[in-house]
């Protein structure tokens, strides 16, 4: 780095700041991995720098300004990850976008920033740019990171990122102090990154963080969990999410550790095992994934293994989270638990790619407890935190040694938590976002004149000063009897089973709670071709009498853990049916990441709800669907609706 | 399809030329007369109905059998004997309509076979893994995995081919032919018994084959959409005799291969 040598004196409060700093300090260490042709390719932080900076002069050549935006959409690729510090450097805001989202969604936003520039990864994302060039031709250039199938793309407007970088050098040639210029222009309380909501409501909104916020958010954060130079994590997360913003790139960026690509979107647990990651980040829903992918091949398993896994199981669930909490725990359980390491949670770890794990976060949604507790206690440091893209990510940390299963843990270095008399959390800290971008009324909506942020959860505090998060504020409803009604905290119940993939409980303003479920075909479908039960399909096998009692027995089981608290007795599931069709984000039924939109299930299937409350046996219904190509469809089926045993609560028995 | 098909690949000159083939196993006449050609670049489409003797003539071209009468040219040179061994040398490869790859073998072992008529190190330094034939089999290597790349199966380098899907291992069969670095690659019935997303991938993958790497592709294929979509040129096959020729438009509204195949046009 020739330019770094210049900058000198204040504080290094800015992202190109920090990899120039880097660069010079920790010059010849890794920065960053991919693995491509089946080998991991390296760059050092001395690399990255000169790669960004030639980045950077391409994107000015080609007419990049201060405060232009830049669309970033792809899988995790480092070219993509140095598109947003190039940006960064010329004082452009990135807007890293989801990769799988269909052309009109990336339309929306493509007009919303105002976006000239995009830099994607593969034609799949220059083809849907294309497509929205058409009704958007603000869009004045794409550019992309991999060649394959582009060769024959004439138009003007769609570059190489290659391309680019060689324009940048001969800029850069030409007028060496030019980046150096343009870092040191840059200012903290500048717009560092635009991430757009998934919005459970209405459209996206582009939510404006600072390099102040989100550096003072992964500075605490590392500052926290003690992590340095010497972490390495595997970035396979949506960039556009903020989970992946602050662990792939803030906290990389502050603490100077090195990030790895996967290969690609199938090879994430090969290659998380050939990296044996020290820092992990994932959403509950990959955990679950893991789970029951570990389950099936379990299932399969010759008896023997089948009876030795159980066992351990037992006994991991008996002490393994307190072993890992450092509380006192008896001498046999220890020596079991330390014969079980050897035997089955150690090769556990190593399957999963977890060997090295010394913090893995969960975040983005509540994590079901019993999912959270497989992973304690197979003693794997798994925490939970708590945030949204307004606040970093950055609200509530899990302490070592404190960790409680249904909390998500103490307010974070920095940030100041407040229940509303509503229930509602409300934050005020130093990684806050700006604002909502050209949305001043949502702005003001969700930030009070005291500077609180209104995150929308519903929570309390319990004795020990953990923040415990029940449900979405709007969604907590009470039933008709007067009961507190939480229907994600049911539905993370019923999910914990692997064969259930999705459920949505009903209940606000009923007398009993009703649910729909999704199973989770590859684990019902193994269940299923185990008991030689032929199926055709995901429509079949959903109604087959078989999977309906599988179904029912995880329903009376939760219902039967319900029963024990007496505030959430009511909530058991009293009737329920499998839908004939996966949820699916392309059919608007769940978020870009996989939360359900309860609002629009709930209206899409009025009919359902109504035969669930209406006591009939089985109901009629068509659904339209859109396929992967973008046709549509129509799925039918005439699907049962069972009743599950409920439980009297554990007050009642006490009194009987 | 996608923009820009077709835009940078020029079909060149004959590199295949079958002149009045006629192969006969006892009484029963396979082909009768066949005469056809495949150029440089081109993606040439055989169709017909079962038993019309479109694996035959695909056989024929790859060695397997060899015609009583006709003569085929292949790169300028007329084959007087040929085997199959010679036509892989000459650079021909092959899919195969059943698959014909080792189940219990890993995709990447299946995928080096392909590369088996390149290995120029003795088996007995193989073996010993001395230094030349160790290089060579890094170098081998490197065009297996530009491969894996190339059909997006990185995710199962080390997985037994028994253990796929039927889609992914009609995939690591076109990957093993596609290892040899064929000029000219024979694909029989490629999109047979899979799915339609199945089918879309093939076929994404077989034009990325001819746009990319330039390799003249001869298929056999039921499904008419596709080879509607994706062939230059087709030659429809009917009782091992050849009854339309032409570009997909041109066989469609042949009325001998509409009767006889396609059924009555709507």
């Amino acid at each position: 780095m020739a330019q770094s040598d210049t900058i000198s004196g204040g504080n290094v409060d800015t992202f190109p700041l920090l990899l120039l700093e880097h660069a010079r300090k920790q010059g010849n260490r890794i920065a960053i991995r991919e693995k491509d042709l089946g080998i991991w390719q390296s760059w050092t932080w001395a690399q990255v720098g000169n790669e960004v900076c030639a980045l950077a002069g391409g994107l000015a050549e080609l007419g990049f300004r201060r405060g232009d935006s830049l669309a970033i959409i792809g899988d995790n690729r480092p070219r993509l990850y140095w598109a947003i510090t190039a940006a960064q450097c010329l004082g452009g805001v990135p807007v890293p976008m989801y990769q799988d989202a269909a052309a009109s969604e990336l339309q929306y936003v493509l007009q919303d920033a105002g976006i000239r520039f995009a830099i994607v990864e593969d034609q799949e994302q220059v083809d849907k740019l294309i497509e929205c060039r058409e009704r958007s031709p603000g869009l004045e250039y794409i550019l992309y990171d991999d060649a394959r199938g582009l060769r024959h793309y004439s138009q003007p407007f769609v570059r190489s990122l290659d391309a680019v970088q060689d324009l940048g050098c001969g800029r850069i040639g030409k007028q060496p102090q030019f980046i150096a210029t343009e870092i040191a222009q840059g200012k903290p309380e500048d717009v560092a990154i635009m991430l757009y909501t998934s919005g459970t409501t209405g459209k996206p909104k582009g939510v404006c963080i600072t390099h102040c916020a989100l550096i003072n958010a992964a500075r605490g954060g590392c500052a926290f969990d003690r992590l340095g130079a010497d972490e390495e994590i595997l970035s396979y997360l949506p960039m556009a999410w903020v989970g992946d913003n602050l662990f792939s790139y803030a906290q990389a960026l502050v603490a100077g550790f090195t990030v790895n690509c996967p290969e690609s979107g199938d090879t994430v647990m090969t290659d998380m095992r050939e990296i044996g990651p020290t820092y992990y980040f994932a959403p509950p829903r990959v955990f679950e994934n893991l789970l029951t992918q570990v389950m099936i091949r379990i299932e399969d398993a010759a008896a023997i293994k089948r009876g030795v896994f159980h066992y351990f199981m037992d006994v991991a669930r008996r002490c393994g989270a307190e072993i890992l909490d450092g509380k006192s725990v008896g001498a046999g359980e220890r020596l079991l638990y330390a014969l079980g390491n050897v035997l089955v949670y150690g090769p556990l770890r190593n399957v999963l790619g977890m060997s090295r794990v010394r913090v893995a976060y969960t975040a983005g949604a509540a994590i079901g407890p019993d999912l959270f507790r497989f992973y304690r206690s197979i003693g794997i440091n798994l925490k939970q935190l708590y945030g949204s893209t307004e606040t970093c990510a950055y609200v509530c940390l899990q302490q070592d040694g404190h960790i409680k299963l249904d909390t998500v843990g103490i307010p974070a270095p920095g940030v100041e938590v407040k229940i509303a008399d509503s229930g509602e959390v409300l934050v005020k800290s130093s990684a806050m976002f700006k604002e909502y971008y050209k949305r001043p009324d949502a702005t003001a909506e969700t930030m009070d004149a005291d500077g609180y942020f209104h995150t929308g959860d519903a929570g309390f505090f319990d004795q020990d000063g953990q923040l415990k998060i029940i449900d979405r504020a709007k969604d907590v409803g009470k039933m008709a009897s007067g009961a507190l009604f939480a229907p994600n905290y049911i539905e993370n119940k019923l999910k914990f089973s692997p064969n259930i993939r999705e459920a949505v409980a009903f209940g606000h303003g009923r007398k009993m709670v009703c649910a729909f479920f999704n199973i989770d075909i590859g684990a019902v479908g193994n269940w299923a071709e185990r008991r030689n039960i032929p199926y055709s399909g995901y429509t079949d096998l959903a109604q087959k009498e078989e999977v309906y009692a599988l179904v029912r027995e995880c329903v009376e089981k939760a219902n039967a853990e319900l029963a024990l608290d007496p505030a959430l007795c009511d909530s058991q599931v009293h009737r329920f049916l499998i839908l004939h069709k996966e949820l699916d984000p392309d059919d608007d039924e769940l978020t870009r990441t996989r939360k359900v939109r309860r609002g629009f299930v709930e209206e899409k299937y009025a009919v359902l709800i109504d035969a669930l409350y209406s006591g009939k046996t089985s109901q009629f219904i068509e659904t339209q669907v859109k396929f992967e190509d973008g046709r549509s469809g129509k799925i039918s089926a005439d699907l049962r609706i069972e009743e599950a045993k409920t439980y009297p609560s554990a007050a009642a028995k006490k009194a009987a | 399809m996608g923009a820009g098909l077709n835009g940078g690949r020029t079909i060149g000159d004959v590199v295949l030329d079958l002149q009045g083939i006629s192969l006969a196993f006892g009484g029963v006449q396979a082909l009768q007369e066949v005469t056809f050609d495949v150029r440089e670049h081109e993606i040439r489409a055989i169709i017909g109905p079962n038993g019309a003797g479109k694996s035959s003539m695909l056989n024929v071209i790859n060695g397997i059998y060899h015609p009583q009468q006709g003569t085929v040219t292949f790169n300028g040179v007329t084959r007087h004997s040929v085997n199959t061994h010679k036509a892989a040398v000459q650079g021909i490869a092959r899919t195969f309509q059943n698959i014909a790859l080792f189940k219990g073998m890993s995709v990447l072992d299946n995928i080096m076979t392909g590369r088996n008529l390149r290995m120029k190190s003795s088996l007995l330094a193989q073996a010993l893994r001395v230094g030349s034939a160790e290089r060579e089999e890094m170098e081998h290597r490197e065009a297996v995995e530009r491969v894996i790349d190339f059909l997006e199966i990185q995710a199962y380098r080390r997985t037994p081919v028994g253990r796929l899907p039927y889609g992914l291992q009609k995939r690591v069969d076109l990957a093993r032919a596609l290892a040899m670095e064929p000029n000219l690659l024979l694909l029989d019935e490629p999109m047979a018994g899979m799915n339609v997303e199945e089918k879309q991938d093939m076929c994404r993958f077989i034009l990325d084959v001819n746009d990319q790497l330039g390799t003249t592709i001869v298929l056999i294929e039921h499904d008419m959409g596709v080879v509607m979509d994706i062939s230059d040129r087709v030659v429809v096959l009917d009782y091992g005799k050849k009854i339309g020729d032409g570009t997909p438009a041109e066989v469609r509204g042949n009325q001998a291969v509409i009767d006889a195949y396609l059924g009555i046009s709507h």
